[in-house]
C-alpha cells in the first residue's frame, strides 16, 4: 500500500487520520523516519538505542531464568525462597529489572503443567527471559493458549500424559510468571551450571520440557 | 467492547509456529530500532505504560490486524509523540525538524542500564482493603468494560467476564490500569490472581482438570 492511500484510509472514533498514517508506509523506512525526527528534535539519543539493543541481543536473556531455574532444582532453600517472595529473589541474583519487576515462579509437578500467555498484548518476564519470540506475539499463540493449551503444546511437540492437568495463565497484569519445568531424569549430581544448559526458553514459558541429558 | 487486540479463545487464527531457541532476537535490524526507540521515546516520561498499551489497542482495527508486531509499536509511539506534542503532524510529513541540542530529559547510552534495571514497578500502598482471600470464590463482571471511560482500556479479557473463579493468591495493591491508561490516576487497588476451570470459560474445555489463571483488580469482582 502507498502512503497515499494509507493516508486516506478510515479509522473508526477520530475525526481526522492518525498520527501514524503520515509516515511512510514500508515499516523500515517508518522506524527509520521516526529515529530521525526524535534525534533532530533532541529527544532521542542514537547511541542509547544501541546500547538497548545491545542489552537484549547480549546481556538480558534466557540464561538468566535458565540460571534461577537450575537453582531451584539443586537447592530446597532458594526453592523456598522463591515461594516467599520471588521477586527479593531476583534482586539478590541481579535478575530484576523492566518487564520483570514483580516475578512469581510456577512450578511444575507430574500433576501440574504450567504455561504462560499473554492474550491482551505481550507480557514476558523481560528481565528473566529477554525479549519474547515472534510465536508469543502472534495472534495464533495469544487466542489459543486459553482455549487449546494441548493442542498448542502438541504443535511444539509436547504430549502430557492424560493424569496432568494444564494451567495456563494469562499475564493481564504487571506480574511476570516463570514457569520452573519439571527437573528431568537422570541428572542426580549435575552442577548448577550443567542443569542450567538443559533449561530451554520454552520450558520456562511452558511450551517446552526441559532437555534430557545425553 | 471488544477491541480487537483482546484475542483470548478467538478461533481461525492457525498453528503457532515455534522458532529454534538459537533464533536472533530481533528477526530485522528495524524491529530492533523500533523497540529502542519505543523505549527511549517512553523514558521522556511523557506517558504511562498503560497509556502506552492503550495506544496500540487503539492504532485503528484494519491496522492492528494487518500490522506486525512492531509496526503496531511504532504506529502507537508515533501517535503518542503527536498527542503530547512531542511531535507535530509537520514533523511527520516533512522528516526534516531542525536539529536541537539532546533535550536533558533524553536518555543517553550511560543511562541505559539504570533506567532499565529499575523497571516500572507497579505495586503501591492504597487506602482500599483486600476484600478476598486465597479460596474465595469469586465473579468477574460482564461487561468486560472499562467503568471509568466508555471504550476505555481496561484488562479484563472479553472470554473471562462473568466468570466464576477462586482466589489463588493476593499480588498486593497495584496501579489500576482502567485509570492510568487515561490519566485518571493510578487509583491502586488490591490485585489478585484468580484461577478458573476450563469448563468455566469454554463450551468444549480440552480436559476436564485444566484450568486458565488471571491477574484480576479488585474492581472487576464481586463475591460469588
Amino acid at each position: 500500500m502507498s502512503p497515499r492511500q494509507d493516508r486516506h484510509m478510515p479509522h473508526d472514533h477520530s475525526d481526522h487520520e492518525h498520527a501514524h498514517a503520515l509516515l511512510p508506509s514500508d515499516p523500515a523506512l517508518r522506524v527509520k523516519a521516526l529515529e530521525t525526527i526524535l534525534t533532530r528534535k533532541g529527544l532521542v539519543d542514537p547511541a542509547a538505542l544501541d546500547e538497548v539493543i545491545d542489552t537484549y541481543e547480549n546481556r538480558v536473556g534466557p540464561k538468566n531464568g535458565a540460571d534461577v531455574v537450575a537453582r531451584a532444582w539443586s537447592d530446597e532453600g532458594f526453592r523456598a525462597a522463591l515461594a516467599v517472595d520471588a521477586t527479593e529473589v531476583m534482586r539478590e541474583l541481579g535478575y530484576y529489572g523492566r518487564q520483570g519487576e514483580h516475578i512469581v515462579c510456577t512450578e511444575c509437578t507430574p500433576s501440574v503443567h504450567h504455561m504462560v500467555v499473554c492474550t491482551l498484548c505481550s507480557c514476558y518476564p523481560w528481565s528473566l527471559l529477554g525479549i519474547p519470540p515472534g510465536w508469543y506475539k502472534s495472534d495464533a499463540y495469544r487466542s489459543r493458549a486459553v482455549r487449546e493449551p494441548r493442542k498448542v503444546l502438541a504443535e511444539f511437540g509436547v504430549a502430557l500424559p492424560p493424569e496432568t492437568s494444564v494451567r495456563v495463565w494469562d499475564s493481564t497484569a504487571e506480574i511476570r510468571y516463570l514457569v520452573i519445568p519439571l527437573r528431568p531424569a537422570g541428572t542426580e549430581g549435575m552442577s548448577v551450571e550443567e542443569l542450567a544448559k538443559l533449561v530451554t526458553r520454552d520450558s520456562m514459558i511452558g511450551t517446552g520440557l526441559a532437555r534430557v541429558p545425553e | 467492547m471488544s477491541r480487537v487486540h483482546d484475542m483470548g479463545g478467538r478461533f481461525g487464527d492457525g498453528p503457532v509456529i515455534p522458532e529454534p531457541e538459537d533464533a536472533p532476537v530481533f528477526h530485522k535490524d528495524w524491529h530492533a530500532r523500533a523497540l529502542a526507540v519505543t523505549l527511549a521515546a517512553g523514558a521522556l516520561g511523557k506517558w504511562n505504560i498503560d497509556t502506552s498499551r492503550h495506544a496500540r489497542e487503539c492504532v485503528g482495527n484494519t491496522d492492528y490486524a494487518r500490522f506486525s508486531y512492531y509496526e503496531k509499536w511504532i504506529a502507537a509511539l508515533t501517535d503518542l509523540l503527536v498527542a503530547t506534542d512531542l511531535v507535530s503532524r509537520d514533523d511527520l510529513r516533512a522528516s526534516n525538524p531542525d536539529q536541537q541540542p539532546l533535550s536533558d530529559k533524553a536518555m543517553t547510552a550511560d543511562k541505559v542500564a539504570a533506567v532499565l534495571g529499575k523497571g516500572g514497578p507497579a505495586d503501591r500502598d492504597s487506602d482500599i482493603p483486600a476484600r478476598f482471600v486465597a479460596g474465595d470464590t469469586v465473579l468477574t463482571r460482564r461487561p468486560a468494560d472499562n467503568r471509568l471511560v466508555d471504550g476505555g482500556h481496561t484488562r479484563l479479557p472479553a472470554y473471562a467476564a462473568g466468570a466464576r473463579g477462586r482466589v489463588l493468591m493476593l499480588h498486593g495493591s497495584h496501579v489500576l490500569p482502567d485509570s492510568n491508561a487515561h490519566g485518571l490516576g493510578e487509583a491502586p487497588e488490591p490485585l489478585y490472581a484468580v484461577v478458573f476451570p476450563a469448563a468455566e470459560l469454554w463450551a468444549a474445555p480440552e480436559h476436564p482438570g485444566d484450568e486458565v489463571v488471571l491477574d484480576l483488580w479488585q474492581s472487576y469482582l464481586e463475591p460469588a
